[in-house]
């Protein structure tokens, strides 16, 4: 059993939940991911680590709330226990001195960029981070980020903070803001990364996607993640969950997300199926 | 004298039509009575075949004899001194290929029916209100890590509590048991029996701590920090598929994928349990192997109108045991031999909906002893179908090797380990069971572990 040291809503339909687990926070690493149960009926849950406390022991994921089984963790509070808590799961964010190193965030994945931005500033790189919400009112860890990055740029769809609209606006903000990536790393919902791999494909820029799939065991045993990647046939709980955007099959990814939509389950799989497209 | 008895006593089943609508265990077990006639037509053999045809060498004799006198405790203690699991392997053994196939009566009729016996006894004992514990030395200052809730490291777990050493078996699942578990379907073997198992095994004073992925939660170097010794008991959990176009496609899945769903996650019991699956019209099963027929008895158990076993040689060749064959043929699994998945095709939703398939025919024997099977040219037809399951194998998974330094492993990513001994080429470092051998059997793995349990002891304490 472990213990839920925190779950609060910290944006509409975003929220963070912080687990004791001092195993997994020894080990833990910017990228991997843990794989939760909310109860013992619940599906395997695999969440991203946006944080971890050694000292405390607790690892701290963000989740949006899409469907019954994020409901279920959204009715966790500190003091309840969860049945399963697995970890670190998945291979670790490349760290190197790249140069600048751009990080797009959208959703959970405003939060799950921030120990890799923590990583890569300690590499020694210039680290701006591009984060994306609704609106004003829907993004999170600005200041935190603002810590780690040189900068951190925002859009909202309705322009109330930062750009206007969408990351789609992705190659005109680098150009406006005159920033040259070496490398961009992007986590969030599975159509902002395949929309930031196609802007940045004709530009050159190297471009990480963390890959959000329908997992079970996380460990590569069932199969149930396997994507094509350049052509081969991948896993992304072993393989991944980082693929190089360029090279990844974007649309049998999606449909392969999808395929348990009609049970009404959500395919929540590291929360990222918020559509903002 | 009597004569000889040479039919063995059935094994009361439910009836075909209507196991297939439920999940609970076809085969129901021998009553008292029947195992008492059973029991009576073992010979007694001076020199009994059947001990060493069991990989653990069970005192066979010795609790059939028990049984005939209604010592059914002195018969459960008998097989209990070298069989932790007896109601697992009088389950799912291949008997037929190890103790039974020794059996004198086969000369000139049925073999006594060992693991209907060994089944018997287990379930009594679960029957009764108190099991034995057998008496725990007291601890000797060594500390044993177990990768794996398997057979194998349950095996290594209960022999090495018993010789008094610290043991802590890890488990990357929610779910000790390994494929006992997460593979091999309820019908077959009830979880309920799984865990009374594990929770003997826990008795003798064994951690369990579920959760924990060696080579990612710790590695196997942090391990041999804090542990004497350490035994890899991680199966062959990575599965394989075919390599041909359209395995992407949803409503193509391994048969780990598709098992774990129903046994693991519960599935069969979405919604009460919140993870899905799929209720497909029309299932194909590649594979001819017992993961086949496990996969296909579960697919007409979920509400399949038609499940097929798609095998590329023929009935001859199926490497199932044969009990499970006759199971899945009764319940109406349609078997189309000599047949070779080619092409998977999907529609515009990336959904499967075709097969493509070429017949085979038999040539020479192949290195396996069976007759290759070769690709009839031009003979492409389709299999309209909404779901497939590829049950063609699986090999150990790599997270332990790409993690451990130094662990030498094979062409297929088995570690390589001393068939005598399970010593592998790291200090402290012990394996066996499917991670070595690939996919296996339960009662190998558990001989594997036996024996390495053994080395493990010599090497720690000096014992011999
Ligand atoms: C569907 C199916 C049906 C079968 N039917 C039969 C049958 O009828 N008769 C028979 O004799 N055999 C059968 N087998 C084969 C048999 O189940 C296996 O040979 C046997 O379970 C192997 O035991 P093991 O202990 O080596 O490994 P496993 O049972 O595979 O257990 C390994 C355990 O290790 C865990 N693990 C893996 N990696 C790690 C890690 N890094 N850290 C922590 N834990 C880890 C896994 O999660 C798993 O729980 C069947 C197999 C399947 C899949």
């Amino acid at each position: 059993m472990f213990k839920v040291v925190e779950r609060s809503m910290i944006v509409p339909n975003v929220h963070l939940l912080t687990i004791e687990a001092s195993e997994v926070a020894q080990a833990a690493r910017p990228g991997n991911f843990i794989i939760l149960r909310p109860d013992e009926q619940g599906e395997r849950i695999p969440l991203t680590i946006a944080d971890w406390d050694v000292s405390a022991g607790t690892v701290t994921s963000l989740f949006v709330q899409v469907g019954a089984s994020t409901a279920k963790l959204a009715r966790l509070k500190a003091g309840d226990t969860i049945p399963t808590f697995a970890g670190p799961l998945g291979n670790e964010t490349e760290i190197a001195k790249f140069g600048t190193v751009v990080l797009v965030g959208g959703c959970y994945g405003i939060g799950a960029i921030y120990p890799i931005a923590r990583a890569l500033k300690a590499a020694g790189n210039r680290v701006f981070a591009l984060i994306e919400a609704r609106s004003s009112f829907a993004l999170y860890w600005e200041d935190r980020l603002k810590t780690v990055c040189e900068r951190v740029l925002v859009i909202s769809r309705d322009g109330s903070r930062g750009y206007k609209g969408h990351v789609t606006r992705l190659a005109e903000i680098l150009a406006t803001e005159k920033i040259k990536p070496d490398r961009l790393i992007a986590y969030g919902c599975t159509y902002q990364m395949m929309e930031v791999s196609r802007q940045t494909k004709p530009l050159g820029i190297k471009t990480i996607v963390s890959m959000n799939p329908i997992m079970i065991d996380g460990t590569g045993m069932c199969g149930v993640c396997r994507l094509t990647v350049a052509g081969e046939t991948k896993f992304a709980c072993v393989d991944g969950p980082e693929f190089d955007g360029h090279e990844v099959d974007w649309e049998e990814f999606l449909a392969r997300r999808e395929s348990y939509n009609a049970e009404e389950v959500e395919p929540l799989h590291r929360s990222g199926s918020c559509s903002h497209f | 004298m009597s004569p000889l008895d040479l039919v063995k006593r059935p094994m009361p089943k439910q009836e075909p039509f209507e196991r297939v609508r439920n999940f609970d265990e076809v085969a129901l077990g021998y009553s008292v009575e029947l195992a008492r006639e059973e029991a009576g037509r073992c010979l007694d053999c001076k020199k009994p075949g059947c001990v060493g045809g069991c990989p653990v060498g069970i005192d066979i004799p010795g609790f059939i004899h028990c049984i005939t006198e209604g010592d059914f405790a002195g018969g459960i203690r008998a097989i209990k001194q070298t069989n932790a699991l007896p109601a697992v392997c009088g389950r799912v053994c291949p008997q037929e290929e190890q103790c039974e196939m020794q059996c004198i009566l086969r000369k000139k009729g049925e073999s006594v029916a060992i693991g209907r016996l060994e089944r018997f006894l287990a379930d009594w004992e679960a029957a009764q209100e108190t099991t034995e514990a057998p008496p725990l030395p007291p601890l000797n200052g060594r500390s044993i890590a177990i990768v794996g809730s398997g057979p194998a490291g349950i095996t290594v777990a209960a022999d090495l509590a018993l010789r008094g050493y610290k043991i802590t078996m890890f488990e990357a699942l929610h779910e000790a048991g390994g494929v006992l578990t997460y593979g091999i379907p309820e019908f077959r073997l009830p979880k309920a029996i799984v865990r009374r198992e594990v929770q003997y095994v826990r008795s003798l004073g064994v951690d369990l701590r579920l959760d924990f992925v060696v080579g990612k939660t710790r590695t196997m170097d942090a391990l041999l920090e804090s542990f004497d010794a350490v035994f890899v008991g991680a199966g062959a959990g990575l599965p394989w598929f075919m390599d041909i176009p359209g395995e992407n496609l949803n409503g193509v899945y391994s048969a780990n994928e598709y098992l774990t769903r129903c046994n693991l996650m519960r599935g069969f019991r979405f919604p009460a349990f919140d993870t899905p699956l799929k209720r497909s019209a029309r299932v194909a099963v590649f594979g001819g192997g017992n993961v086949a027929m496990d996969s296909a008895r579960t697919a007409l158990r979920l509400g399949a109108d038609e499940v097929h076993i798609v095998y590329r040689r023929s009935h001859d060749e199926l490497p199932a045991r044969a009990e499970e064959v006759e199971n899945a043929e009764e319940e109406g699994v349609m078997f189309d031999f000599l047949t070779l998945p080619v092409r998977l095709i999907g529609n515009e939703r990336g959904w499967l909906t075709e097969i493509e398939c070429r017949r085979m025919e038999l040539g020479e024997p192949d290195a396996s002893g069976r007759r290759r099977p070769i690709e009839v040219a031009g003979s492409e037809f389709m299999m309209r179908m909404d779901a497939s399951v590829c049950a063609i194998g699986n090999s150990p998974n790599p997270l332990i090797p790409m993690t451990t330094p130094g662990l030498e492993v094979g062409k297929r990513g088995n570690i390589v380990a001393d068939e005598e001994t399970g010593l592998t080429s790291r200090r402290r470092v012990w394996a066996g069971g499917d991670v070595v051998t690939g996919a296996a059997t339960v009662i190998s793995a558990m001989g594997a572990g036996r024996r390495a349990a053994q080395s493990i002891h010599e090497a720690l304490s000096g014992a011999k």
